[in-house]
């Protein structure tokens, strides 16, 4: 892998915001909402990409750092009444004590045993959903209300019901979370993370403390996850516990896959791409998973690397 | 914009012939082919309804009957004239009986299809992840889903549930009859979820309210496969077992309960959510016999069925069996698809009072929908007759207690409307529309 100018590499990013920034003005009013959603789950994929891709660190429980946010935020509104910043902060919060916890235990662990690990505690958390329904709405989840979703800032207020406001809101969280990932993996700090999914023992050789390393990252990805969640529960107006099942562990992984692993940009691809082929499929077809799952297929035969991680290996060695 | 576009009379030169000239240009255009087509395609275009169908996920076999029903009552609708003169067309989206892509298909319908209403949502968890989508975009969202939590007034205006009772109503009718007929002291096994809860929350008080009591409340987790090990917890004195399992486990329910009791057990009241699309003569379910059952509208044709429910099934074409005319293994969710074809009756109604046009009326049609009372027993609502609480934008009718009789299910008892009202939670019509 070459290794761009960090001129280009930035250039790139802003290029891709500036894009989705225009794309606003331009889209239909479904895509608009649409493209808002996956943004949002692109930061979920963002996240999840920062273990599995830069660390190589295989989890099967990021619902639940998704759920922590959503559950975070939308309970701090629902139950205890605060405001959409204060509850965007909770979720966050929620998300970070979370990762750092399910850190600091599943790290004992690695390969296999980390998969497993993490798909315990996640569904230990998505049981617990159930378990305090009372509190949680349970399955069937709990609305935030409407009025509750509005940024207040005295003279004037955003109402995060509002199309254009929930596109904008969700674009800034991307391109925040989109440099904060390109800025993390340039750095020394990024460099050390994929020294220890390339050879940990020859990392840690070279004097690295590469526990602290790993729990770092999972605290960073589960903290991007969980802010995913809290945008989603205040854009959206649901938390439910499907979001914290199992299938929400799988779908960033697959999205991951799909754009291309350790690529900083991959995850919105993937994203993107997975959310087309649901939508467009599904109008023709009940059996439109079966197509998807074609359509992976075809994925792993002609781009292994995902889209943008092959295209990086055959053509643009520098994407980040 | 350019000011100096900006077009301005009073700086015109605007004769009186030049205006006649105009006025002629107008009326010869508005005689034109092309102009009559354009005017006409406002007022007879047909009125679309977006139609979120489970129609994969674990809410399919609902989905593919809501679907039939749904299509039996546009096509019976469409042949008396449609709604104030114009066809409906069903555009029907699939949710994956998921609530995040509910939300997604409600913006769809909303936003692209540009539906006029969305319809027909069963799965709770559907109805509460999509609410907030149709509030947003001021969708009028009829559900036919019988949860309590339209009634609870927690989610917004513009959704209703004016065509099934929702579960508080009916477990409160229940009641009665249970404590009268079946037992004084009741168990209740519920499944560890919301669905579940409904019946843990209601029956207790409804219960007590009549003289009897439940004496346990054994909750199993949803992800259990055997149950043998919680009937010891069934209290020796127990007169009525009141089940409500739902999904694939209900038939190792019935077939463990029937082992563990043999020929003496205590009589057994059921929810036939637990039994929807299943046949009740599948093996294992034989321990059944004999108990009772909640059904929404009888699976089983009945000797006293109105000539209404007659024509109804016959149009969605159920045998007397509820199963799929000309193939017996496809039973229907008869408790519940009824309620799409009462829903559409409602819609057309509601449409109607409110001289809907197009999506600028949806206001009015929400106004006129709650201006709504009562619905009659007729072609129309075959399952019988319903009152309507515009503040709660739900609906409260009669409820059937069938039993299970020589592989049939006979209705043995219908009860009053009134033995499932309660009071109201909140008031939907003081929020802004």
């Amino acid at each position: 892998m070459s290794e761009a100018s960090p001129a280009k590499a930035y250039a790139l990013h802003l290029g891709i915001i500036a894009l989705l920034f225009v794309l606003s003005f331009v889209l239909p009013e479904y895509y608009h909402g649409l493209l808002a959603r996956i943004m949002v789950l692109a930061v979920f994929a963002m996240g999840y990409n920062m273990l599995f891709g830069y660390v190589g660190l295989l989890s099967l429980g990021h619902a639940m750092f998704f759920g922590a946010g959503l559950y975070g935020a939308g309970l701090a509104i629902i139950q205890l009444g605060w405001g959409v910043p204060a509850a965007f902060i909770a979720g966050i919060a929620c998300g970070a004590v979370l990762s750092l916890i399910i850190g600091l235990l599943a790290l004992r662990t690695t390969g296999v045993a980390f998969m497993i690990v993490t798909m315990m505690f996640a569904q230990v958390f998505y049981l617990l959903i159930l378990y305090f329904a009372n509190w949680t709405g349970g399955d069937q989840g709990q609305v935030v209300p409407q009025p509750a979703r509005v940024l207040d800032f005295g003279a004037t207020a955003l109402d995060l019901t509002n199309p254009t406001v929930r596109y904008m809101t969700a674009l800034a969280l991307f391109s925040f979370v989109l440099l904060v990932t390109l800025a993390i993996v340039r750095s020394r700090y990024g460099r050390v993370l994929v020294g220890i999914r390339e050879n940990e023992e020859r990392t840690k050789m070279l004097g690295y403390d590469t526990f602290s390393n790993k729990l770092m990252a999972v605290v960073v990805s589960g903290t991007i996850c969980a802010a995913s969640g809290a945008a989603y529960a205040l854009l959206f107006g649901y938390v439910g516990s499907s979001f914290a099942s199992v299938q929400y562990s799988i779908l960033p992984l697959l999205w991951v896959l799909l754009g291309g692993a350790a690529t900083t940009i991959g995850p919105l691809i993937g994203t993107v791409f997975m959310y087309y082929v649901i939508d467009v499929t599904s109008g023709y077809t009940s059996a439109y998973l079966l197509i998807v799952g074609i359509a992976l297929i075809l994925l792993v035969l002609f781009f292994p690397k995902g889209i943008l991680g092959t295209i990086r290996q055959r053509w643009l060695g520098w994407l980040p | 914009m350019d000011k100096n576009k900006t077009f301005n009379l009073s700086k015109t030169g605007l004769t009186r012939r030049t205006a006649l000239k105009g006025l002629a240009a107008g009326a010869g255009l508005a005689m034109a082919p092309g102009f009559v087509r354009y005017s006409q395609a406002q007022s007879s275009a047909p009125i679309k309804i977006g139609f979120q169908s489970h129609r994969t996920g674990i809410g399919a076999a609902y989905g593919r009957w809501y679907e039939k029903t749904t299509a039996a009552a546009v096509k019976a609708i469409n042949a008396a004239g449609g709604i104030n003169g114009r066809q409906v067309e069903v555009i029907i989206e699939d949710d994956g009986t998921d609530p995040g892509r509910g939300a997604e298909v409600v913006g769809k319908f909303a936003t692209q299809h540009k539906t006029d209403i969305v319809f027909g949502t069963l799965f709770s968890h559907v109805v509460i992840g999509s609410a907030p989508a149709a509030g947003e975009n001021k969708m009028p969202y009829f559900v036919v889903s019988e949860g309590h939590h339209v009634a609870s007034t927690k989610l917004n205006r513009y959704v209703f549930q004016p065509g099934i009772t929702d579960v508080k109503s009916q477990i409160q009718s229940m009641a009665p009859w249970i404590a009268a007929n079946a037992g004084k002291k009741v168990t209740q096994i519920f499944p560890d979820f919301a669905f579940g809860y409904d019946h843990r929350d209601y029956l207790p008080p409804a219960l007590k309210a009549q003289g009897a009591e439940v004496i346990a409340q054994i909750a199993i987790p949803p992800t259990e496969s055997s149950f043998t090990k919680y009937f010891p917890q069934i209290p020796a004195e127990t007169e009525v077992i009141y089940h409500v399992m739902v999904g694939p486990a209900v038939l190792t329910f019935v077939k463990e309960l029937g082992e563990f009791y043999g020929s003496n057990r205590p009589q057994l009241f059921g929810f036939m959510d637990s039994l929807e699309a299943v046949d009740i003569n599948s093996p294992g379910l034989e321990f059944l016999d004999g108990s009772h059952f909640w059904e929404g509208s009888p699976r089983y044709a009945q000797a006293d069925d109105s000539a209404a429910q007659k024509a109804y099934r016959a149009a969605v074409g159920i045998d007397d069996n509820g199963a799929a005319v000309g193939d017996p293994k496809d039973v229907s969710t008869a408790s519940h698809m009824f309620g799409c074809w009462e829903t559409l009756y409602v819609v057309k109604k509601a449409m109607e009072d409110a001289g809907y046009k197009g999506p600028e009326d949806r206001a009015k049609l929400v106004e006129a929908t709650e201006a709504l009372t009562a619905f009659a027993e007729g072609p129309e609502h075959p399952q019988g007759p319903k009152t309507f609480n515009g503040k709660i934008h739900q609906c409260f009718g009669i409820q059937n207690i069938s039993k299970v009789e020589g592989g049939k299910l006979k209705v043995v008892h219908k009860t009053k409307i009134e033995d499932g009202l309660y009071e109201a939670e909140g008031d939907y019509t003081k929020q802004a529309l």
